[in-house]
């Protein structure tokens, strides 16, 4: 048995709270998160940021910040949102999206910068 | 109708079926279902004959000449053998495309399809064997039917996951756990990073676990993990029962609890209980999952029987909001092209014909919503670069044993296979080719959990390299 490890997740534990896709890997460094953009805008969809409080994560709307990127295709650009949305609420989630006009949906949703646990 | 059909006169006895119902010239509608019939005949019967029979036996045909026959239009009711093609490969059998105008079928019930295309005619004596193929569904027809309850796009808004597969797991054994121990097995699964678990399609309520404790600890186990893990998360309770009441009993207790999913079995409980479960589904907002029980006893036979593109089209129309498909990669049945084909028919709007694929016809969904493809069976991490390469964002990938065989338990499979699924999506969205560097990709992300490291280890070596028996027809080379 010794060799078996417990998993560490706990209600009492804020680091046990996730936030969908790619929050199971390590946070994303510049240079990976740049290559995501990429995929957003080679994919033809619209980039976006949004943001919450890390106490309210759970609800389908964080709040947006200014408005989606339309037809925003250089990846500083959108990174650049990025980073004033975090300094703006250095606190916060902040998320980038990829909104797909085509089948109404986000073709991706990823953490960008994690906010203080609570 | 015509002054022709008023001086037809009645003549008893037996006529050849192609004098009737085999038609080469004939031109196809837009609202015609069309069906793709692979037909052995007895020795002895030709082509036309054998085509012509299952036309007239499957639609407004029998043995002999009646006299009511006179006092319809048959010709505005009989199905037409249209073509007769070579299956590539195979002499002993041919492929018969038939028509059958829209009218012979009551709007929106995919058991009336049933029954006239695959009744009687499949046990007539002329034909040694028979397999339905393919079918076209006009748009006008599809249009008569529900369909998913929700479809592909709303429930990744109402699970709130975006960007990548989901992932879920067939909690096992399947038979003989208590309620409150099985809702142990949900919870470490969910807490672990899974987004569903399932329950298996034979537990429905037996002894050891009736329904009802099923569904008050998976219900615990869900909201616990929720608040956990700040994640949505859902299990399929399967709501199959003996009776359509007993169905709609357990449905309805599953919403009281708040639960997001519930499962059917539309194959054993039938496309009557199928299609009106769908029904409630979207009427009181429940995702529906489907399983698929019995398919291979239909479509496994490469001569008789009705393939799975048919079985996936129908219940596309009778309504789920996710199918098994098969995996290509597990330890189930199913040939790469052919499996892409029939997830396009779950997913598209369109299937354009493709025989490569084993697509006969174009398929037109129109506007009715698509759904998730479920590839379940033998697949564990080393599977999952190639999962993603076959299946992409759009599907459910289920490891059953693949998360709780994990030597650390089902959490630590759970996490396992979200780090891989994870670690291959980031990597294709950078332009890597996962399958081919579906090794790199999982050694690295490895590198930061320890869940995944030990789960690479413990499935290294298994593989299920067997040969498909259902395989694609064509000329061997």
């Amino acid at each position: 048995m010794t060799d078996i490890q417990d998993y560490p997740s706990r209600l009492g534990d804020s680091a046990s709270r996730k936030f969908g896709t790619f929050s199971y890997l390590p946070p994303l460094d510049a240079d990976a998160i740049r290559k995501q953009v990429g995929y957003i805008i080679a994919r033809g969809w619209t980039p976006a940021i949004e943001h919450t409080e890390p106490a309210h994560t759970a609800g389908s709307y964080w709040y947006m910040w200014k408005l989606p990127l339309f037809g925003e295709i250089r990846a500083d650009a959108v990174l650049a949102e990025a980073a004033a949305c975090h300094q703006a609420h250095p606190d916060h989630h902040v998320r980038l999206i990829g909104y797909d006009s085509r089948r109404q949906t986000l073709g991706a949703s990823l953490v960008v910068y994690r906010g203080t646990a609570v | 109708m015509s002054n022709a059909a008023s001086t037809r006169t009645y003549s008893a006895g037996v006529k050849e079926y192609r004098q009737t119902y085999w038609e080469p010239h004939y031109q196809v509608k837009d609202t015609d279902l069309l069906a793709c019939f692979k037909i052995t005949p007895q020795a002895g019967v030709a082509r036309e004959e054998a085509a012509a029979a299952v036309a007239a036996e499957s639609s407004t045909g029998t043995w002999t000449t009646v006299w009511t026959d006179l006092l319809t239009d048959l010709d505005y009711y009989k199905g037409r053998a249209y073509r007769i093609e070579d299956v590539p490969g195979d002499a002993s059998c041919f492929y018969a495309f038939i028509a059958y105008p829209i009218d012979l079928f009551e709007e929106g019930s995919i058991v009336n399809v049933l029954t006239s295309l695959v009744g009687n005619v499949f046990g007539f004596k002329a034909i040694r064997a028979l397999r339905l193929e393919d079918i076209r569904f006009p748009l006008a027809y599809v249009k008569t039917c529900g369909g998913p309850p929700h479809g592909i796009q709303v429930e990744r808004d109402i699970m709130d996951k975006y960007g990548r597969p989901l992932l879920g797991c067939t909690i096992k054994p399947k038979l003989g756990l208590s309620a409150k121990n099985y809702g142990r097995a949900v919870y470490e699964c969910l807490r672990g990073g899974l987004d569903f678990t399932k329950d298996d399609e034979n537990v429905n309520s037996q002894p050891f676990m009736r329904w009802r404790q099923r569904f008050d600890f998976v219900a615990e186990a869900i909201h616990k993990a929720r608040a956990e893990t700040g994640e949505k998360k859902g299990h399929y309770l399967n709501v199959t029962a003996p009776t359509p009441e007993d169905m709609y009993r357990r449905a309805e207790y599953a919403k009281s609890l708040g639960m997001p999913i519930i499962m059917h079995d539309f194959l054993t409980a039938g496309f009557c209980a199928n299609t009106g479960l769908a029904n409630w589904c979207r009427n009181n907002g429940v995702l529906l999952h489907i399983h698929r029980a019995m398919h291979a006893v239909v479509d496994r036979d490469r001569h008789h029987g009705i393939h799975f593109r048919v079985l996936a089209k129908c219940l596309r129309l009778s309504g789920g909001d996710h199918l098994h498909s098969g995996t290509v990669v597990g330890k189930l049945e199913g040939d790469r092209e052919a499996t892409l084909g029939w997830i396009n028919l779950m997913r598209d709007k369109f299937i354009a014909e493709n025989r490569a694929r084993g697509i006969f016809f174009d398929q037109d969904f129109g506007s009715m919503p698509g759904l998730f493809p479920v590839a379940s069976g033998g697949i564990h991490v080393w599977h999952i670069p190639a999962l993603v390469s076959i299946f992409g964002d759009d599907s459910v990938m289920q490891f059953g044993g693949g998360t709780l065989g994990h030597p650390w338990g089902n959490a630590a499979g759970a996490a396992a296979n979200r780090v891989a699924l994870e670690a291959c999506v980031e990597a294709r969205n950078q332009g890597r080719q996962v399958e081919r560097e579906g090794r790199e990709i999982l050694v690295a992300a490895a590198r930061h959990s320890p869940e995944l490291k030990a789960a690479m280890e413990t499935w290294k070596e298994i593989r299920f390299e067997y040969d498909t028996v259902d395989k694609l027809d064509a000329a061997h080379a």
